[in-house]
């Protein structure tokens, strides 16, 4: 079977040490003298890389290989409600051509909907080489039966060599369930998609908690499957004179029925969703009073940030729950956040620390904030904000 | 009605980190956990039992200090708990583990209702679950954050679909996993730990107990993708601070959003 093999008579309690010092996953046991690797073993190979020489060897099995040469084409799946595409299908068709000009495949759209197929435009519109719609009104709404049949008979007839799908809840609802079918690798929330010479999709993802990046790869099957979350990527431009083409796809009726059903679709009201806020401000316990939250609205406006806070801030009222950022409350990656007045506590970290920019303004120089902080300020919020709303309304006047 | 829950060990903490001279995982050497949302998926299974009658089935995969979770799981008011483990299930990617979920679930028998936490805190993919209820070929339906509706047959519940809401109505058997927030986990109890000795009734299975025995199809063998590297993230992003008056730290604030084109 393939996996690590351990070398039993080079092995003593020494080397036990220095592999379960190395091994991240506690997956080494030595009971009895007997060194044994355990299921908890994820194969990161660090203990192959890093470990005492002449202890472990890697065995690889024999797999079978798919014959690369009959998949050709990047697919994007179009992620739609209703159909209003969502805009992380245009993300995604920038990276597809990227990736299909190392290997000068086609890129692809698969669209499946009800009433859809002048969406197709749109699509061509971004350089899409072909988009493939199944247009039928059992595929109103989603429901995972009929949408994976649809899938399923789209790679059959086309055979794409790669497919990169939204990580939108459909997405990640869709992608496992088609990737299971044919038994083939699907790699979650990518953030960096390279591509091989030889068609492999290099898929690069944060793992195990996200201070490590795993590189990770689907060698003997095809079609290899990915999710990527919004924002990751950037879209292309629209082309003034788009040359793709869009053909219409056929699937049996039996394939379209579905045990679930739809009962109604209820829009969300819109506003105080944080998790997609670009820009964050959130106020902490170093905000005293609820008048003082007028100078954090009007710097909100300025910058264009939504206003969240911490958990005292909901205690007291100030705020609708949403609007809590935290391990009890949402959690936010958003481009830039300012806190201020917030200490920092571990539960609040847990909501917010993957931010790309964190801005802490606090008067307590040990406040644990300034250890996840990009830009620590050490002052009172209540000198720092009037003062920085005073120069933005001067620049302001100045311009205008 | 007969429920299964899906649970796993994870890291009691997320901070893994890549000492970049060595290339070494460094971790803090904290103790293991139930995956967080799991406490979710038990307490909706709790809830459905408490409405509909039936039994609870906890079901893990792991090494076998896993069956701590399972006892844990015990005390909140599981009813039969069952291990799957195996040197041979090592390895294993997103396929291989879910098919062998679905292999522990096919031995244990028929279930009406498989449940499992929206994903977890270590692998993070929350893709376990639908492509379990593919291998078991039955429908399923993700980020179920309300239940409107139980009787026998099935269930009306609420998909989370970032801008709405889409009500289903879903047939037994299914497998729906749960939104954190569908219901408040309750904690464990004191009398049914007590009332549960050390190991009781947790079944365990092997490669050799399941139905499908060819490890081609387990663990490493089994999984479709392969780790090439693992090394550690780029940190482009210089850290600064500054201290002083309300006019030094404004200025300073008002350069940076500048730069950064949040002004002007």
């Amino acid at each position: 079977m393939a996996g690590i093999k351990i070398i039993k008579e080079n092995v003593d309690r020494k080397t036990f040490n220095e592999l379960a010092e190395i091994c991240p996953f506690d997956a080494f046991t030595f009971e009895n003298e007997v060194l044994e690797i355990t299921s908890a073993c994820k194969m990161c190979k660090m203990c192959l890389k890093n470990g005492p020489t002449g202890v472990l060897l890697l065995e690889e099995d024999e797999r079978a290989m798919v014959d690369k040469s009959l998949y050709t084409g990047i697919t994007v799946y179009v992620d739609h409600i209703e159909g209003n595409i969502h805009p992380v299908t245009m993300e995604l068709i920038g990276k597809a051509k990227e990736l299909a000009k190392v290997i000068k495949h086609p890129v692809y759209a698969l669209l499946m909907g009800d009433n859809i197929t002048e969406k197709a435009n749109e699509l061509l519109a971004y350089g899409v080489d072909k988009v493939f719609v199944y247009d039928a009104k059992e595929l109103k709404h989603f429901a995972i039966e009929p949408y994976a049949n649809v899938f399923e008979d789209f790679i059959n007839k086309i055979k794409p060599s790669s497919i990169l799908v939204g990580a939108t809840n459909v997405g990640r609802s869709l992608a496992p369930r088609v990737a299971a079918r044919f038994k083939t690798g699907l790699t979650a929330d990518c953030t960096i998609l390279e591509m091989k010479e030889n068609t492999d999709l290099v898929q690069i993802r944060p793992a195990f908690g996200g201070n490590i990046m795993a590189q990770i790869v689907t060698q003997y099957t095809r079609p290899q499957f990915c999710t990527v979350r919004y924002k990751v990527f950037n879209p292309p431009e629209r082309l003034k004179s788009p040359t793709g083409t869009v053909e219409i796809m056929d699937i049996e009726k039996e394939k379209l029925i579905s045990a679930i059903e739809i009962m109604k679709i209820i829009k969300k009201e819109k506003g105080i969703d944080l998790s997609e806020a670009e820009t964050v401000i959130a106020v902490g316990r170093g905000v005293k009073a609820q008048k003082d939250l007028d100078m954090v609205y009007a710097l909100a406006e300025k910058i264009g940030a939504k206003v969240a806070c911490t958990r005292p801030g909901i205690e007291v009222g100030w705020f609708d729950p949403r609007l809590q950022i935290g391990l009890s409350g949402r959690t936010v990656k958003p481009k830039l956040i300012i806190t201020l007045g917030v200490s920092g506590s571990v539960q609040f970290a847990a909501g917010m620390q993957n931010s790309d920019y964190i801005i802490a303004v606090n008067n307590d120089p040990k406040a644990p904030i300034f250890n996840i902080a990009h830009c620590g300020m050490v002052g009172d919020l209540y000198e720092v904000v009037p003062e920085l709303l005073k120069m933005i309304e001067d620049k302001e006047g100045m311009v205008g | 009605m007969k429920i299964l829950v899906c649970v796993k060990q994870v890291p009691g903490t997320s901070n893994v980190e890549v000492d970049p001279v060595t290339g070494v995982l460094i971790r803090d050497g904290v103790e293991s956990k139930l995956n967080p949302y799991d406490l979710y998926a038990l307490e909706t299974a709790f809830r459905l039992k408490e409405a509909l009658g039936g039994t609870v089935t906890t079901l893990s995969m792991g090494p076998m200090q896993s069956k701590e979770v399972l006892l844990e799981s015990f005390y909140m008011g599981a009813d039969e708990a069952c291990l799957l483990s195996d040197r041979k299930f090592g390895g294993a990617d997103v396929v291989a583990t879910s098919y062998t979920l679905a292999q522990g679930v096919k031995k244990l028998g028929d279930f009406d209702l498989i449940i499992c936490g929206k994903q977890t805190t270590d692998g993070d993919t929350a893709q376990v679950g639908p492509e379990m209820a593919e291998f078991l070929n039955i429908p399923h339906v993700t980020n179920v954050i309300r239940i409107l509706e139980t009787n026998k047959k099935g269930l009306t519940l609420e998909m989370n679909m970032e801008e709405s809401l889409e009500i289903q109505k879903i047939p037994f058997p299914s497998l729906i996993t749960v939104d954190k927030d569908i219901y408040t986990p309750r904690l464990p109890s004191y009398k049914r730990k007590l009332e549960t000795t050390k190991n009781s009734d947790i079944k365990v299975f092997t490669l050799k107990d399941m139905v499908d025995t060819d490890e081609k199809n387990y663990g490493l063998n089994g999984s479709p993708t392969q780790v090439e590297r693992i090394f550690p993230p780029e940190s482009n992003v210089e850290k600064v601070s500054f201290e002083g008056n309300g006019k030094t730290l404004a200025t300073a604030l008002f350069g940076i959003l500048s730069e950064q084109k949040y002004i002007g």
